[in-house]
Order: C-alpha cells, then sequence, then structure tokens
C-alpha cells in the first residue's frame, strides 16, 4: 500500500520552496488585515479589555504561548517513553 | 403518523440478530438500515410518555417525545449510520454488532422517560462500547478490560445514587435533580464518569484509541454525548459543571499538546470538547443550554469525521504515531481535505459547524458577566485550533515527508467522510435547521461582523504561535502519566508490597507461633515421654529404697507428732 517517493521531489505545487513562501507571505498579509479591520469596527466588548485594539488577536497568540509552555514544563514531569506501559 | 415502538429497540433486535446473518451484504444491510428505521421512529415519536410498563411497583417510561430526547436521538441515529457507512470494510461482525447496540442503547437512553429505563440503557451501552473495544482483537483485551471496570464502577455509583435518590424522594422521575444530599451527588458522579471529567479522564484516552480504526470513530460519538444528554436533563445550571467543564477543556489541550499519537490526541480532545458542553451546561441559561445541545450534535459530527480521517491513514499505513506520519496530503488529497474540514469545524471556524454552536456557550458566558470563564472559554477556543485544528492535520499530511504514499481509502470510507464533511460545513453556512431543534427557541444571529472577525482573529493568531512555536512542539516517542497510572501502575505496585509486607509478617508470625508449639511439644515430651522423667522404668532396688524412705519419713512424722 506504500511505497517510497521515488518519482521526483516535486510532486505537488505545495513541494515548491517558492510557493511555501508564497503562502507564508499571504497568510501573514491576511494575519495583518483582521488587525487593520479593527480599525473600522467598533463592536461592544462585555468586559473593558476585549475592546482594546487588536484584543483577539493578541489574546490568542498569547495564551497560545501560555499553554504550549506549560504543557512543555508539565512535559518535563508527565511524559514517560510509549513503552511505558507495555508489561502490564 | 406516531408510533410507540422504541427506536433503541430495532436497533438493539438489528444488533442481536446481526452475527447469525452468513451474508456481508446481509449484514451491511442490516448495518445500515437499522439506524435510518430508528431514525424514522424518533421522528414519528409524538411528545410526552408514549410507552409505559409497570415492574415491581414503578411505573416506568420506557419511551418518551422530548425536543432534548429527538435531537440527542436524531444525531446518535445519522452518527450510526455513517458510522457504519465507514465501517462496511471492517470484516468484524462482533464490531457491527456491538456497534448497533452501543448507538441503540445511547437512542434509549435519549428516549428513557424515567431514571430506571435510562439506567437499564447506560449499562447496555457499557457492554456495548466494552465489545466494540474488545472485537478489536487481543492486542487490546487489557485496555477494554480497565475501559469496563471504570465505567462498571460508574454505574455503581449511579446505582447507588439512583437507589437513593428513590427512596428519599420517591420518585423515579427523569427530570432536573436537586444537587443536595449524597445520592444526588452520587448520580452526578456516576454521570460526570462517563462524560470523561476529571479525576476519571484517563480512561477516554487510554481506550478509545485501542479500538480498530472503525472502532474508534463509534466510540467518539455515544457514551460521552449521552452524558452530556442526561446532565443536560437532570444537573443544568449547577455552577460546579462550570468549574469541572474548563478544567475538561485545558485538561485536553494540554494533553492532546503532549501526544504523539494521532488518535490520542482526538480522544484528548473529545475531553476537551465534552468540557465545552459541560461548561456551558453549568451556565445553565438557555442560550447556554442550546449552546451545549447544538455543540453536542455538531461535535459528533465533526469528531467523528477527524477519526475517520485518522481512521483511514491507520486503514491504509497501519501507523498511528505522528513521528511515523507526514507528507500524506500528496496521495490521500480527499482524507487530507476531509480532515482539514473536520479540523476546522472542530475550531470554530466561520462557515463551519462548530462556529454556530460554540460561539453560544461562550456568549451566554457574556451575557451572564462572568468574566474569567468567558476569558478562560476564548483562551481555550484559541487552543483547540492549536492541539487539534492544526495539530492533528500538520503532523498527519504535512511536515516533514514520511515517504509514504498511500491512496485515499476504498470508496466507503472516503464516502461517509465526505457526507460528514458535507455536513460540517452545510450546518455553518445554514444553521437554521439545527435551531429549530434546540430544546429551547433560539434567537440567536452567530454571522455578525464582530463575531466573525474577532474569532478569525483568534484563530489565525493561534495558528501563527502554532508555527511560531512549532519547535517546541517537536513530537517525541512519549506518552503522558495521567490518573490511569494510579489503577495501572501504582495500584497494582501498593497491591504487590502490601502482599509482600502482609504475607512476610504473617510468615514470620505462624513460624515463631509454630516453634513455640514445638518447643512446647519438646518440653512436654521431656518429661511426660517415654523417655521422659516420668515415664521412665525404674529398677527394684531403687523401688524397695524409696518404699523404705517414704515408711521412714512417715515413722520420722509420726513421732515427731507424738512428742
Amino acid at each position: 500500500m506504500t511505497n517510497d517517493n521515488n518519482h521526483g521531489k516535486r510532486e505537488s505545487w505545495l513541494d515548491e520552496p517558492r510557493n511555501i513562501k508564497l503562502l507564508i507571505v499571504i497568510g501573514l498579509i491576511v494575519l495583518a488585515l483582521t488587525v487593520v479591520a479593527d480599525f473600522f469596527y467598533h463592536g461592544h466588548p462585555k468586559f473593558v479589555v476585549d475592546g482594546w485594539f487588536g484584543f483577539y488577536a493578541w489574546y490568542g497568540f498569547l495564551t497560545c504561548l501560555v499553554m504550549v509552555l506549560v504543557a512543555k514544563l508539565l512535559g518535563f514531569v508527565l511524559k514517560r517513553d510509549d513503552r511505558f506501559y507495555d508489561d502490564d | 403518523m406516531t408510533t410507540s415502538l422504541p427506536p433503541a429497540l430495532i436497533m438493539l433486535l438489528a444488533g442481536l440478530a446481526l452475527p447469525l446473518l452468513a451474508n456481508r451484504v446481509w449484514r451491511a444491510a442490516m448495518s445500515l438500515g437499522a439506524p435510518v428505521v430508528a431514525l424514522a421512529l424518533i421522528w414519528t415519536t409524538p411528545d410526552g410518555p408514549v410507552l409505559t410498563a409497570q415492574i415491581l411497583t414503578f411505573d416506568l417510561t420506557i419511551l418518551q417525545g422530548t425536543t432534548t430526547g429527538r435531537l440527542f436521538g436524531t444525531i446518535f441515529a445519522i452518527m450510526a449510520f455513517v458510522g457504519a457507512l465507514f465501517a462496511l470494510k471492517q470484516t468484524n461482525a462482533l464490531e457491527a454488532s456491538s456497534a448497533l447496540i452501543y448507538a441503540g442503547s445511547a437512542i434509549g437512553v435519549s428516549g428513557a422517560g424515567d431514571l430506571i429505563t435510562m439506567f437499564v440503557f447506560w449499562e447496555v451501552m457499557a457492554v456495548g462500547s466494552t465489545l466494540v473495544l474488545w472485537s478489536a482483537g487481543e492486542r487490546t483485551y487489557l485496555a477494554a478490560r480497565r475501559y469496563l471496570l471504570v465505567h462498571l464502577f460508574g454505574g455503581v455509583v449511579l446505582m447507588a445514587g439512583i437507589t437513593g435518590h428513590v427512596a428519599e424522594t420517591g420518585s423515579i422521575a427523569f427530570t432536573a435533580i436537586e444537587l443536595a444530599g449524597v445520592s444526588s451527588w452520587l448520580i452526578l458522579i456516576g454521570f460526570l464518569i462517563n462524560a470523561g471529567a476529571p479525576p476519571f479522564s484517563a480512561w477516554l484516552p487510554d481506550a478509545y484509541p485501542e479500538a480498530s480504526w472503525s472502532g474508534t470513530v463509534f466510540l467518539s460519538a455515544f457514551t460521552t454525548k449521552t452524558a452530556v444528554f442526561v446532565l443536560l436533563i437532570t444537573f443544568a445550571g449547577n455552577e460546579i459543571l462550570v468549574w469541572v467543564g474548563l478544567y475538561m477543556v485545558f485538561y485536553g489541550i494540554i494533553y492532546a499538546l503532549l501526544e504523539n499519537d494521532m488518535r490520542r490526541i482526538l480522544a484528548y480532545s473529545i475531553v476537551n470538547q465534552v468540557g465545552f458542553m459541560v461548561c456551558g451546561i453549568g451556565i445553565g441559561t438557555e442560550l447556554a443550554l442550546n449552546g451545549a445541545a447544538s455543540h453536542a450534535f455538531a461535535h459528533i459530527i465533526y469528531k467523528a469525521l477527524l477519526l475517520m480521517a485518522a481512521g483511514a491513514v491507520l486503514y491504509q499505513t497501519g501507523r498511528r504515531k505522528c513521528t511515523d506520519l507526514g507528507g500524506l496530503f500528496h496521495s490521500m488529497p480527499i482524507t487530507t481535505i476531509c480532515g482539514i474540514i473536520g479540523a476546522l469545524a472542530i475550531s470554530s471556524f466561520p462557515l463551519t459547524s462548530g462556529f454556530v454552536s460554540k460561539s453560544m456557550i461562550s456568549d451566554a458566558a457574556g451575557h451572564e458577566h462572568l468574566a474569567v470563564v468567558w476569558f478562560l472559554l476564548y483562551a481555550a477556543s484559541a487552543g483547540v485550533f492549536l492541539h487539534a485544528g492544526i495539530k492533528f492535520p500538520w503532523f498527519v499530511f504535512f511536515q516533514k515527508d514520511s515517504g509514504l504514499r498511500p491512496s485515499d481509502p476504498p470508496a466507503s470510507m472516503r464516502w461517509a467522510m465526505i457526507i460528514f464533511a458535507f455536513l460540517c460545513i452545510a450546518i455553518g453556512v445554514y444553521p437554521e435547521p439545527l435551531y429549530a431543534l434546540l430544546p429551547y427557541p433560539v434567537d440567536y444571529v452567530p454571522y455578525t461582523v464582530g463575531h466573525v472577525l474577532h474569532m478569525t482573529q483568534l484563530l489565525l493568531f493561534a495558528g501563527l504561535a502554532f508555527f511560531v512555536l512549532l519547535p517546541l512542539m517537536k513530537r517525541t516517542l512519549t506518552i503522558s502519566l495521567d490518573t490511569d497510572t494510579l489503577y495501572r501502575l501504582v495500584g497494582p505496585w501498593l497491591a504487590k508490597v502490601v502482599g509482600r509486607t502482609v504475607g512476610a509478617a504473617d510468615r514470620a508470625m505462624r513460624q515463631t507461633a509454630m516453634r513455640w508449639f514445638q518447643d512446647l511439644v519438646a518440653a512436654l515430651e521431656r518429661v511426660h515421654g517415654v523417655s521422659g522423667v516420668l515415664a521412665r522404668d525404674l529398677n527394684m532396688t531403687v523401688t524397695v529404697l524409696a518404699v523404705v524412705i517414704a515408711f521412714g519419713l512417715i515413722l520420722l512424722f509420726d513421732l515427731i507428732q507424738g512428742l
């Protein structure tokens, strides 16, 4: 069912470094646009803080940073070799 | 047209009859046909008690029509059908049979009108799901046994609670229960164990990923969502559920971030998603309960879709670890696209089912001015995109090229994925039919400029965080300790230590007692034994001498007395 990749390195346009770079640029432009949109949209903040500029953008980024770091730290304590339970 | 035939009965009978059919085509027809008939019955069951029976002194309502029950019954039946379609290539008749019984008993709970009927279906569900797991073969026996033990324990707790509740109130009504007194707490704990709540959440990621490529799809749908259903009916508005739910949400995220096995990632994310629902039930307003109910509906579809994509990868490659996968988009385009749609839906991207359901829960927190809950729910939404929305498709279908070039799975599996991917988007674009099924009238507009903009910002920047932090998320060949360590390692170890200590003490005591007894016997032997002092033969000289001395002493005594 599986065979090794013998038919050339570039099978898909997604394998092309140029296209990947292009996607990254497009992604960053979209990110910037969603923040720029905040200039034109004034919602009804519920808790003051969520009315601050670009709240959802930086809140999303920072909370993810915290979650990844917490997971990383807990990982030092919790992670075990995946054959840990094998002889049970 | 109205009927009083329980939809669950059709499913259970079909499940029991299925192994008797020798022909695979007939079995497939049974697996696909029973859910369709059940769905038709669910929709022709009128409101109110429909089928009652008197057993002992109890008036049971085996089937009743309710709005919430119909919603859950509907999604259970749809799930059973599409799951059966996905599993058509599954040659294991036990799995197909137990999947029907499992789904049927979940439908039974959704139509139950009293606590006893609910409990009976609840326990059948535990047996059905264990058999789905068990049917995957010897490799899963230990996991299936642990799974069964946890659920039987949960069942005992629930049974104790219901018995106490009936004794105290005299009522078996399956309706809101006031959380006061031991029995109501026992009922709540029994429900929460099935929901995957702490400290028992570990049963879920321990068991589900061990089932077959198709079995896990069934397992993801029924047990936890039936728990959501019963919590919705009985304990809506209890604040403790808000915190239990939030714990589950973050527990799921953190553990999924640490995980390497693609199906275990998705299993942790079930706990995460059920956490959102439990939190909504805890908030308890009409908007929150609608949110919890619709999120359960949407979740069953996109989580099954994600596990189908994972199942397709497992079926085609035999691999399940992120470290062994990657680059599959080259040769599995349909699976990749369906997996991405499921991932977008679980992340609540606008135009997907998750968006129109989950936002009701966070908005309900906002309306009630529960600031902490609201901020945590938004952080969690970002975290969902992180741990399931990007992590799963990225590591399975993209990242480094594993060199594997499996093709898309067989047609039955492709179509099951396409149907659910279609539903993820259809519900997201046109939520009104789902809203019409919810427990309370819906006065909610998901697509406002603010909503769409904010959710897009939140998710895209969560995505940015994922790629910025990618070096921190390098997959390792590890699993993570959880509460199941307590009963998988600590428990047996404790038993061994206690056994050894008690055993040694017992042996020492018995040896000492034995030695004392032997000493006593030896002492008696020395005195009274054949060669003991008191049993020794005396010769004639000594005997005569002894008698003479005795007489002498008597005489002497007599003389002294006479003086």
